[in-house]
């Protein structure tokens, strides 16, 4: 047992190292590191456009895909290391949904033309994607789904509501969740769809969130018409491909590399924060919230290790592997919370855009994206699977209760 | 990064393995706790044959060569086993100092004897007044002729019942709490002056208050340098929170297991009290806080095969941390899952509790441990 990285592996990290210093230098990361997040729009800024041609040029924009879809073919280590070093320099990533939650139910259940006309878009990310699973009436229980797609001929009439929609707004395309079946378990007779957005009788509809974000949408389907052809696998098995989805990519689920980031500039800052004559970061009481943290995250970056570690030896994750998105989430979040204690008063600051643009922050130029993290953070126990369904997941599937 | 066991480790684990699930189930545990020395010798010369107590030494020494990883595979098992036998006085914390530090004269009068079964051990560090400070010291030992003469009192050495030699740490220069003066010795359990008050500890071990009362040593009984002996007792007492933090982790898996199954078995309005969601999720946090603890202790254990420093010490604060508080929650959890029967002596899971509570302790609690953690910041 050792944690030393190989010979061959710290030559990689050393390559990955260079690859970001070139494509997303020191300069733009500090730019975009103050920027608020208020409205998801369409199109991308032009250093991030720049930073995503240059993944694929290089060959390393969907590492995790299987190598004749652009795939890097990358061990498990050099796949951590990846995300560890991607997430310190703060780069860009694809839009997940396409990238990482669509693209392995298609290349894996897929149709050849599914997989032709989709794949190269969502690894260029010239197509954006938004998932239609939750509705009014479906949250934790997704099964409980009741957007019906019934078939006409050649084509699938869609009808019904989708909620909590990230990036509706700026998708060009959908995946969603419909019933085509009643008979049977609630988890029988749900098809997986493509639903291009710009087919009549979709409506958007903004949903602001705390923090002024708005990256959420409520999507009303109205006889909507979607082409058979867009159907992935079979009908009525798309429960089957959403679970399967659901194992795909345990660890980056924990979000370690990014807590360690914040953890690391929370320091920083506390060191620069006065307080009685001294600084925050020579307040003991305060040091010891930020201590009991990193050990959490500590023990929580091992976890995710032990698990790379199994699936690097060709095994499957084990039980330990549960409890990465939990640990990861309460993690981040209590983080996110400190991080607003930081800035005393200033960080009571409401994030408002106008008032930014025109006369730039107020108090720390930190400030305002803290509030925005912590705010929007709260959503991070909540969706994917709220973590209270998590542990009805552990406690069936390890505990066995 | 390579998170497998090597061939002679996977023995190693088993071994012990077997022998916890073999020969130490709670009702052979009770009887040897009964036993006068409140362990049973046997079961020690059984170690000595398995090879258990040469473990951390040297080939040179008469030993096997293990590192961090070796101690944290036997000391989960004991863990597990809630084994009483003195390991870790005699082989990690008396054992550590000899091996580390020890003189060639000295390795052959106790460690050979240690090796093979026939000499037990305990380190008398702590004192009355000094808390978790392993330099607040007012025992002293005064030059005097070709020796020393030690005088003072040491509190809660674990192990000193049946200890034939004590390695005690007192101050040959500098006021109480200084980082220099610090010396260790090799003391004989009957040596003139040295006196005992024995007792039971909460997790059935045994204890004892060791007075000192101008006790006379020779010049060979001094371990390593004089007055300098303050690092050498951090590294050493660093294995041991290994140890028992390892131990803990073994406790805490037979808990939340037990606890499981016990929630499977119980009757309560008419359905297995595991059905109630409310307690299901309390398990599941059990399991988190094990499988967290897991993970600090893999890293501990690696992070001192890769040499001590301060990522090391910061590593095993980390560890200790986590140990306490993982292994407070699963024990009184544990114990309230339990109900009514978790408040008794008659199921083993007080017992675990009682270790998880008092591992939290030994060598430092959470809040020592944090700070400590915070000083390499």
């Amino acid at each position: 047992m050792d944690l030393k990285l190989r010979e061959e592996d710290l030559a990689f990290q050393r390559e990955v190292r260079e690859f970001i210093d070139r494509h997303w230098p020191e300069e733009v990361r500090k730019a975009r590191r103050n920027v608020g997040r208020f409205e998801e729009t369409k199109g991308e800024a032009p250093e991030v456009r720049r930073f995503i041609d240059a993944l694929n040029e290089r060959g390393w924009a969907v590492p995790n895909w299987p190598a004749e879809w652009g795939g890097t073919d990358w061990t498990p280590t050099e796949k951590y290391i990846w995300d560890k070093e991607t997430a310190r320099a703060e780069c860009p990533q694809l839009s997940a949904f396409g990238a990482r939650m669509l693209a392995p139910v298609l290349y894996t259940w897929g149709t050849a033309q599914q997989k032709e006309r989709f794949l190269p878009l969502i690894r260029e990310q010239k197509m954006i994607w938004c998932q239609g699973y939750s509705e009014p009436g479906a949250g934790s229980d997704l099964a409980a789904l009741a957007t019906r797609a019934v078939r006409d001929g050649d084509e699938f009439v869609v009808n019904g509501t989708k909620i909590w929609t990230t990036g509706a707004h700026v998708a060009d395309w959908m995946f969603c969740l419909v019933r085509t079946g009643t008979e049977g378990k609630k988890q029988e007779g749900i098809s997986f769809l493509l639903i291009d957005m710009t087919t009549p009788g979709i409506t958007v509809n903004p949903i602001h969130l705390l923090g002024g974000i708005h990256s959420v949408n409520e999507v009303e389907l109205a006889d909507v018409r979607v082409p058979v052809a867009n159907l992935v696998g079979e009908e009525n098995k798309g429960w089957t491909y959403a679970k399967g989805l659901l194992t795909h990519e345990r660890t980056g689920i924990a979000g370690v590399a990014r807590s360690e980031v914040m953890l690391a500039r929370m320091k920083d800052i506390a060191r620069e924060t006065g307080v009685d004559g001294g600084s925050l970061w020579d307040d003991a009481e305060f040091r010891r919230k930020v201590h009991a943290l990193e050990i959490d995250l500590e023990a929580l970056a091992m976890t995710e290790l032990r698990v790379l570690s199994q699936v690097e030896q060709g095994g499957a994750p084990g039980p330990e592997s549960s409890i990465l998105k939990i640990r990861g989430t309460e993690l981040s979040q209590a983080l996110q919370t400190l991080q607003i204690d930081v800035f005393g008063y200033y960080g009571l600051a409401y994030p408002d855009q106008t008032l930014i643009d025109n006369e730039g922050p107020v108090g720390h130029p930190y400030g305002l994206t803290a509030m925005q993290a912590m705010l929007y953070g709260r959503a991070s126990t909540i969706f994917g699977g709220s973590n209270e369904i998590q542990k009805n997941i552990i406690s069936k599937a390890v505990l066995g209760l | 990064m390579d998170f497998s066991l090597s061939d002679e480790q996977s023995l190693l684990k088993d071994s012990v393995e077997r022998f916890v699930q073999n020969d130490y189930d709670f009702d052979k545990r009770r009887k040897v706790m009964a036993e006068e020395d409140g362990f049973s010798r046997k079961n020690w010369q059984q170690f000595a044959e398995l090879g258990w107590l040469a473990i951390p030494f040297s080939e040179e020494d008469g030993g096997f060569g293990g590192g961090a990883i070796e101690l944290m595979l036997l000391m989960e098992q004991i863990g597990r086993g809630l084994i009483v036998e003195p390991y870790l006085p005699t082989v990690v914390l008396a054992g550590g100092f000899l091996r580390r530090a020890g003189s060639a004269a000295q390795k052959e009068q106790y460690l050979s004897g240690i090796i093979d079964g026939s000499k037990l051990s305990a380190f008398a560090f702590a004192e009355p007044q000094g808390r978790f400070n392993l330099a607040d010291l007012t025992t002293t030992a005064k030059a005097k002729g070709d020796g020393y003469v030690l005088s003072g009192h040491k509190a809660v050495v674990l192990g000193g019942p049946s200890a034939d030699f004590l390695v005690v740490s007192a101050r040959t220069s500098g006021d109480q709490r200084d980082a220099d003066g610090i010396s260790l010795f090799l003391v004989d359990a009957g040596a003139k002056g040295l006196s005992r008050r024995d007792y039971p500890t909460v997790d059935g071990l045994r204890a004892s208050e060791v007075m000192l009362e101008n006790v006379e040593v020779g010049k060979d009984a001094l371990i390593g340098a004089e007055g300098k002996a303050l690092p050498l007792i951090e590294e050493v007492i660093d294995d041991a929170i290994l140890a028992v933090g390892c131990e803990a982790v073994g406790a805490m898996e037979v808990l939340y297991k037990a606890t499981v199954e016990y929630s499977k078995q119980r009757v309560q309005f008419g359905q297995p009290i595991g059905k109630f969601q409310v307690l299901q999720h309390r398990m599941v946090d059990m399991f988190m806080e094990y499988e967290q603890s897991k993970s600090l202790m893999f890293m501990a254990a690696m992070r001192l095969d890769e040499g001590y420093n301060d990522a090391a010490k910061k590593a095993i604060s980390g560890f200790k941390v986590q140990v306490g508080k993982s292994g407070r929650f699963v024990g009184q959890q544990a114990v309230q899952l339990h109900g009514g029967m978790g408040m008794t002596e008659e199921l083993s899971v007080g017992h675990y509790f009682k270790r998880l509570t008092m591992i939290d302790t030994l060598f430092g609690n959470v809040d020592f441990h944090l700070k400590r953690y915070g000083s390499f910041d």
